[in-house]
């Protein structure tokens, strides 16, 4: 056996991290613009325009981000004979998948906040964008943080699925590492411990969040 | 000349009547309890004058003017409208302060310090200055409901609409809402309430309202709607409301 898994084989795996996370990022924000402007598509007088809006949520959500990856990587080569690098399409192709989940979190989080909100807003003589300024996206936002942290740790997790197209983050260089090694059972524990690590602090740091809001509002759990 | 004109207004919730043909007055300063049982179509009327419900056909003049039920028309409305609710809905992410301050700032471009000037006072009016910091999850349903009505306050509105402001509330807590009630029709406000607090309606009120079917079957004076109801409908409210009041007894309406 040639080489076997140490300190520069560790490094090697840190190293990927970033990317990892850069990726993860990038698919947040982009996943949040595309879930903005989604969010717009679907509330305008227009109804073909609110239904190709419903279309691309219900595909996004119905179909692998695996596929979605692939027709963006090799479709677009192919029928625009276009070459999109391995960096571009998984930004595009985990932003729009990203988008169609984001969008529908936060669409949940506004129609959960009582009607009766709405009416005493409106009653104050505020006009429809200050009532959901100052009085509906507050609230929606302290519902929103459960499952838009729970999207985006899952959102690190898929982005694992970035290595089949050869993107080196961190699941790719834990493949790499592997082969030069031969040592899954050591390289893949690893691998995921570092997943988890970065996926931890994101949920605990939601939760102190919540709690830290809550305890503002005078708000007693009742556990 | 009535600040308030409702002309033959009607409204309907699929086949159901809740308004048929109402037609009411209201007088500056005069306090208006409108009775009824439940179904009566009191909250739809009271919601129908600052446009939380559309009616179907009549007209609403207020200060002589009809009522444009658009955007903008309602917008204005409100200004001078105000509502208080049943389940008091205070914003529950705002202090009791910001509560206060924000129709006055946002709505009608107050200035902020002007604002916690404004909201101190109306927080007086209803005895709670010291919770002008608390989040609204931290009073009693008592005091949230006299948070609400500072809010309607700030306003300075021209006329302030209760809906059954006391009926989600604990009975001990009730009086101190009535007294937050009693004081302002002292003080010449303007104000329309649906209500099951026979007590304040015989008291307080100028006039009482009452409604049955969609309909205003009774009105006048509260010395004569509980002292001589003129239909069976009201002699029953009055009965299955107060079974055990001496003040009703010789009280059945006359055939």
């Amino acid at each position: 056996m040639g080489r076997s898994f140490g300190i520069p084989e560790f490094l090697y795996l840190l190293k990927a991290i970033p990317w990892t996370l850069l990726l993860s990022l990038g698919a947040f924000l982009g996943g949040a613009l595309v879930g903005l402007f989604i969010a717009i598509l679907r509330i305008v007088p227009s109804r073909p325009v609110r239904w190709l809006a419903v279309g691309y949520i219900e595909l996004f959500q119905g179909t692998p981000v695996l596929m979605q990856l692939f027709v963006v990587y090799y479709g677009i080569a192919v029928l625009y004979n276009l070459h999109v690098d391995a960096w571009s399409a998984v930004l595009i192709a985990f932003s729009l998948y990203s988008g169609a989940f984001l969008v529908e979190i936060w669409r949940g989080s506004i129609q959960a906040i009582p009607r009766p909100q709405w009416e005493a807003a409106a009653c104050l003589s505020l006009s429809f964008p200050k009532q959901l300024w100052h009085v509906i996206l507050p609230q929606a936002a302290r519902i929103s943080i459960p499952p838009t942290v729970g999207f985006a740790v899952q959102l690190i997790k898929s982005t694992s699925i970035a290595s089949i197209i050869g993107f080196v983050e961190l699941t790719r260089a834990g493949q790499l590492m592997t082969n030069a090694t031969f040592q899954p059972m050591i390289i893949y524990p690893i691998v995921a411990g570092l997943y988890f690590v970065l996926c931890w602090p994101l949920s605990l740091a939601a939760q102190t969040l919540e709690r830290r809001i809550d305890a503002n509002l005078g708000i007693k759990k009742h556990l | 000349m009535p600040i308030l004109a409702l002309k033959n207004i009607s409204k309907r919730f699929g086949t159901h009547k809740a308004l048929d043909g109402v037609t009411l007055m209201v007088e500056p300063g005069e306090v208006v309890a409108i009775i009824g049982r439940s179904g009566s179509g009191k909250t739809t009327l009271l919601r129908c004058i600052n446009g939380l419900e559309k009616p179907d056909s009549g007209i609403i003049d207020f200060d002589g003017k009809p009522v444009e039920l658009t955007r903008k028309g309602l917008k204005m409305l409100r200004r001078e409208i105000a509502i208080v609710f049943q389940s008091y809905n205070l914003f529950p992410h705002l202090t009791v302060e910001r509560n206060i301050t924000l129709g006055p700032t946002a709505a009608k471009g107050m200035a902020f310090p002007a604002a916690q000037l404004l909201a101190r006072k109306v927080l007086r009016m209803v005895d709670l200055e010291d919770k002008i910091g608390a989040y609204p999850q931290q009073l009693s349903g008592g005091q949230q409901q006299r948070v609400a009505i500072a809010r309607a306050l700030a306003m300075e509105p021209r006329l302030v609409l209760f809906d059954e402001i006391t009926a989600a509330l604990d009975p001990e807590l009730i009086g101190e809402v009535i007294r937050v009630l009693d004081r302002l029709a002292r003080d010449g406000m303007t104000m329309v309430l649906v209500t099951h607090e026979m007590g304040f309606a015989r008291n307080s009120a100028d006039t009482v309202v009452f409604m049955h079917q969609g309909r205003i079957r009774e009105k006048g004076p509260p010395s004569k709607l509980f002292g001589s109801p003129a239909t069976i409908e009201l002699a029953s409210l009055m009965n299955a409301i107060l079974p055990f009041d001496p003040a009703t007894e010789h009280s059945k309406p006359h055939h």
